[in-house]
């Protein structure tokens, strides 16, 4: 196990797991209807989509946006895009209607789950052009 | 060989760019065969704003860019036969329709048929105490404000018979976004209403375009990591429709931005649920089977998108008077900004109590943390970094603007009374709305349309 940090060593070595932001190997978007949020994740190699979907289980998204209260969080799969899109409750205090926050909408929000940390392969590390 | 209807889109919310659509319309124009253009300005709270602007000005509560965003079209339009439809009619497409009409015949076209669609202001139909809630919304706090708007998300059928009448721009009130631009296909390729899958198509192409650039590389652009050509100059979206409900989506001919599988990936899912049960007023869709392809340069191929019956309740979305938002900010720079900022953060939160003012309040640090935080601060409480310059920001809500502006100006009172060298405060007070759905049904509504000459509307 190794630090994005130290990738350097490591592009001798496609097949060694990193640990690294989801955002290096993911992208995604964020969408509100309500105090509801979805953020759709898409890896940007399909081949690591089941590796994503192990280390992305609902209870650890809900735990990433319990700060905001989040009450509920439900994944809903599309493998043949692949994808995964989170549906999340209560997420936007009140939405973009009663929320104090200055992102009432939450549009930026598909950054907090980019943020969270993910073990993949080397390979499939996208590194900044 | 299949015939092929396109549609564009020139404008995905009130606030977009108001020199969408000339590119759009001269591709379409190049391109040749039929097609159609529809703008979709029409936000969840943007028509309780529009009524509330009705209000003070009966004239007004359309779309405030309506001119500025048809003007370089109208006429290139109606030459070439390409309808326009528009959700800009806001809450008031009849003062829409005589905006374009005044337009119109100031471009020479006083025979233009202007079409208005009707039946979506619903404050004398919904019954607030036996329709039933929408299911996301249930749990919110209504305030108990008065109700400023209800409109209910008309399906395409409306605009269809506009266009059948021979209706060359259509204005509405509220619709369902996607039927915007399915209208144009339905009234083209005499599509039955019960063709879900077809329907599913038109569907898919106006979830796909109603946000406009969404689909071409606005926010999507993540420099380094997905980057976008000419991001000051991103094209709008065109959907290729075949009369079998084929789909292809591209963009305008010129321009900035691009169409590739991921975008399309991340807009599919805009504001999506459950992916196999998406709602729209015409057609159920299913996502869950959908693929995309590259097959061209900016060309990119949706299949695998399913249609089942429309729903058979129709949204209504209820909007409220909900007090009012106060801010205040202030920013602090250079050496010890971080502990001078936090200590304006606690004598803000401090002088709410001692002023014991009716109000709810949360500060931001920017510079630290501004969208990511919850009301309570903890992020940027617990927070290590030392950015050189600060803005603190707080944020009240108020059943009346008096209380909002009062703690508003507890920021402006920290020019003298706060930690050294605060600089650059800024206060005001905003009126807020506050949505709610309801599920009405069909025997509820009595929407149509009305057909009128631009000269006889001027």
């Amino acid at each position: 196990m190794t630090t994005a940090n130290q990738n350097n060593i490591q592009q001798q070595n496609p097949d060694a797991l990193v640990e690294v932001p989801l955002h290096s190997v993911a992208h995604g978007r964020a969408g509100d209807k309500g105090n509801r949020l979805n953020v759709s994740i898409m890896p940007y190699d399909p081949a690591c989509f089941e590796l994503l979907a192990e280390q992305l289980k609902e209870s650890r998204v809900l735990a990433a946006y319990a700060h905001r209260g989040a009450s509920s969080v439900k994944r809903y799969d599309l493998p043949k895009l692949p994808a995964m899109n989170f549906v999340i409750d209560d997420v936007l205090e009140g939405g973009v209607n009663g929320s104090l926050n200055l992102d009432g909408h939450g549009k930026s929000n598909s950054f907090i789950l980019l943020g969270l940390s993910v073990r993949v392969p080397f390979k499939y590390v996208r590194q900044p052009v | 060989m299949s015939s092929i209807f396109r549609v564009g889109n020139c404008s995905g919310f009130s606030g977009d760019r108001v020199d969408a659509a000339a590119p759009v319309v001269e591709t379409l124009i190049k391109l040749g065969g039929p097609s159609a253009i529809f703008f979709e300005t029409l936000g969840e709270r943007t028509v309780a704003l529009a009524q509330l602007e009705k209000r003070r000005d009966p004239e007004r509560g359309y779309e405030p860019m309506l001119e500025r965003l048809l003007e370089p079209v109208l006429v290139r339009c109606a030459k070439h036969g390409i309808p326009i439809i528009g959700n800009f009619g806001a809450a008031n497409p009849v003062g829409a329709a005589k905006v374009i009409a005044r337009l119109a015949t100031r471009l020479g076209l006083p025979e233009l048929k202007i079409g208005v669609v009707y039946g979506d202001d619903v404050r004398e139909r919904l019954n607030l105490d036996t329709h039933e809630v929408y299911e996301a919304d249930t749990g919110l706090d209504m305030g108990g404000g008065e109700v400023v708007s209800a409109n209910a998300y008309l399906d395409a059928k409306p605009i269809v018979d506009a266009l059948k009448a021979g209706a060359q721009i259509v204005v509405t009130g509220r619709t369902g976004d996607p039927s915007l631009c399915l209208a144009p296909l339905i009234h083209h390729f005499g599509w039955a209403y019960d063709d879900w899958n077809k329907m599913a198509a038109g569907a898919t192409a106006g979830h796909l375009l109603e946000c406009g650039t969404q689909l071409t590389g606005g926010y999507y652009y993540d420099p380094g990591y997905k980057d976008v050509p000419d991001p000051a100059n991103i094209g709008f979206p065109i959907a290729e429709v075949t009369a079998e409900g084929g789909l292809v989506v591209t963009k305008a001919d010129s321009t900035g931005g691009l169409v590739n599988a991921q975008i399309v990936k991340e807009q599919l899912l805009y504001e999506i649920h459950d992916p196999r049960h998406y709602i729209t007023p015409d057609v159920v869709l299913d996502f869950s089977d959908v693929t995309v392809t590259e097959i061209g340069k900016d060309r990119v191929e949706v299949k695998g998108f399913k249609g089942s019956p429309a729903p058979r309740t129709i949204k209504a979305t209820v909007c409220f008077d909900g007090g009012w938002l106060g801010e205040g900010e202030i920013s602090y720079a250079g050496p010890n900004c971080q502990a001078r900022a936090r200590a304006a953060a606690d004598v803000l939160l401090e002088r709410l109590k001692i002023r014991k003012l009716d109000v709810q309040a949360r500060v931001d640090l920017i510079g630290v943390s501004s969208v990511h935080d919850g009301d309570g601060g903890d992020k940027w409480r617990a927070s290590s970094l030392a950015p050189q310059d600060i803005r603190v920001r707080l944020a009240v809500s108020a059943r009346t603007q008096d209380d909002a502006d009062q703690a508003a100006r507890e920021a402006l009172a920290l020019y003298c009374c706060g930690p050294a060298g605060g600089g650059g405060v800024r206060w005001r007070t905003t009126p807020r709305i506050r949505t709610q759905s309801y599920l009405m049904l069909p025997s509820d509504l009595a929407p149509g349309y009305s057909l009128h000459l631009a000269k006889e509307l001027a």
